[in-house]
């Protein structure tokens, strides 16, 4: 079992999800998150004041998923937010040790799927 | 000591600007109800463009449309007075007064489009468009209508302009949002609709508290005088009468269909009562205050759900409330209207027969006509030149960034997900 973590621009998250139900992957956990990377930052103007904003509004994604999902899913990810440009992201791919369904009492993979 | 008492005509004039300065505050309504209902990433996108239009609005009305609404010309245009220059006033107070109060009127008609067309309408087309509108569009219907033109020596009558205002805004929002096309995500490939909720419903609760409270202006300043008091008061209570049942009869209409008391809709009600009273105020007695409200209540939500059946996006129902009951409130006067309250004929149920009715009937379809065709042309040239929507990164971003690369809401964590 893995658990996928992947930063991504907040407005690729339609396509990202579009793109993770085409590969049959339903679950999944959405936070807001602030951040930044190689884009270092943006910036705005307020009343005619230039400010640079450092930490950049970001989708954070987390999906825990059996071994044979893991390649989709992370395709699946890059497909729907990748547009070459600088800020699409990362994803973090980390193992798993357990997982457990609290309404079941299930156990490993059949508590993922 | 010698007691001045104002003039007649002072006492009209203090009525109208208050009037006015009421209708200029409505702007505020539209704004607030514009923002409440659509997401926050893109508020400070649509309060841009409600303020600018009536920024628009007012130089495009002194400049061209006082001259083609009210100056002497043909029965389709006036042409004279352009600037205001050599221009006078179509009532009993002075022209700047009277300009005021028409300019306002002017400022709504064109800001109800901003509703209609919110969340991908690109904010350079939409200066545009509100000047064209302010300037040209709407002055030519206001002079058919309130200007001596065509319709109103055929008897037509409009008192505070459901047709004049509402069905023009309401129409060209429509052609508008229709040559636009939906937001990304409404609709499925199945054409079933996806909800898109409004981010502030509070804030949108005041704008139409707001809107209600300017219709009092909108409505019994058209009176245009004061006189005894008889005709202010009754415009008053019909536009009061009106938006309590319409807001009643739509929270039951959506309780019933969808099994919920939605508020968003019992507002939209009570506005699609305020649009359907603006037309027969004057003309009609309490009850039929009541029955036209009920109506506009009940049209209003299937005016919404149908536009959703067709997958015409209108994020705010600015097409139900200001269009479809712009055109009901003006077909009322031919059925509840009164000879004895100043009318060419009695209504339908006061055995007026038809006539009234036809004319008034004529009339609208005419106006709506001609809005769909030169509103649908400005759209597409602007299209084809400016452009008129933003592009699909942009709209999912969000428009307050994208356009004017500030935040409405900064320093709160605003969660974007559609």
């Amino acid at each position: 079992m893995k658990l996928i973590i992947a930063m991504i621009q907040p407005h690729k998250l339609p396509d990202v999800k579009k793109a993770l139900y085409g590969a049959e992957v339903f679950k999944m956990t959405v936070t807001n998150a602030l951040g930044c990377g190689q884009q270092k930052g943006y910036t705005e103007t307020y009343r005619g004041v230039i400010h640079e904003v450092n930490l950049l509004k970001k989708v954070r994604l987390e999906i825990a998923v059996n071994e044979d999902f893991v390649e989709p899913t992370i395709k699946a990810i890059i497909k729907g937010s990748r547009s070459g440009k600088i800020g699409d992201g990362k994803i973090f791919v980390l193992d798993l040790p357990e997982c457990i369904r609290i309404r079941t009492g299930e156990r490993g993979g059949y508590a993922i799927g | 000591m010698e007691t001045i008492y104002a003039s007649n005509i002072g006492i009209d004039t203090l009525w109208v600007l208050i009037a006015a300065f009421l209708v200029f505050f409505m702007q505020a309504g539209f704004g607030m109800v514009e923002a409440g209902f659509i997401r926050a990433k893109n508020a400070c996108n649509i309060l841009t463009k409600n303020f600018l239009d009536f920024c628009m609005a007012s130089i495009g009305f002194f400049i061209f449309g006082y001259a083609i609404m009210f100056g002497r010309g043909n029965s389709f245009m006036g042409l004279q007075g352009w600037f205001l220059s050599g221009a006078q006033s179509a009532a009993p107070v002075p022209l700047f007064a009277f300009w005021l109060f028409q300019a306002a009127f002017c400022g709504a008609a064109a800001t109800i489009v901003a509703g209609g067309m919110a969340e991908r309408m690109k904010f350079s087309a939409y200066l545009v468009y509100s000047f064209i509108i302010s300037a040209f569009i709407y002055p030519v219907v206001g002079h058919w209508i309130w200007g001596g033109g065509w319709l109103a020596k055929l008897n037509f009558i409009d008192f505070a302009g459901s047709t004049v205002v509402h069905t023009v805004g309401g129409f060209a929002a429509l052609i508008g949002t229709i040559i636009l096309k939906p937001r990304i995500g409404k609709y499925n490939s199945d054409k079933s609709a996806n909800a898109i909720a409004g981010h502030n419903i509070p804030l949108a609760s005041l704008g139409v508290f707001i809107l209600w409270f300017g219709w009092f202006g909108f409505n019994p300043g058209s009176t245009l005088s004061v006189g005894n008091g008889n005709l202010i008061a009754r415009v008053a209570i019909n536009t009061n009468l009106a938006a309590a049942s319409g807001g009643i009869l739509a929270m039951f209409t959506i309780w019933k269909m969808f099994g919920k008391p939605d508020l968003s809709m019992a507002m939209n009600g009570a506005l699609a009562g305020l649009v359907a009273i603006t037309a027969p105020c004057a003309f009609i007695d309490p009850w039929a205050a009541i029955t036209i409200g009920i109506v506009a209540g009940i049209i209003v939500v299937l005016g919404v759900v149908l536009l959703d059946r067709l997958n015409i996006d209108d994020p705010v129902g600015a097409v139900s409330v200001h269009g479809i009951n712009g055109v009901w409130g003006t077909l009322a006067i031919g059925l509840f209207g009164k000879q004895a309250l100043g009318l060419a004929n009695n209504g339908l149920f006061y055995g007026g027969g038809l006539k009234q009715l036809g004319v008034q009937l004529l009339g609208v379809t005419a106006v709506i006509i001609f809005i769909l065709i030169t509103m649908g042309i400005v759209f597409k040239l602007i299209d084809a030149t400016i452009g008129l929507r933003v592009s699909r990164e942009e709209e999912l971003r969000g428009l307050d960034i994208g356009e004017h690369g500030m935040e409405s809401y900064a320093g709160f964590q605003v969660f974007v997900t559609e």
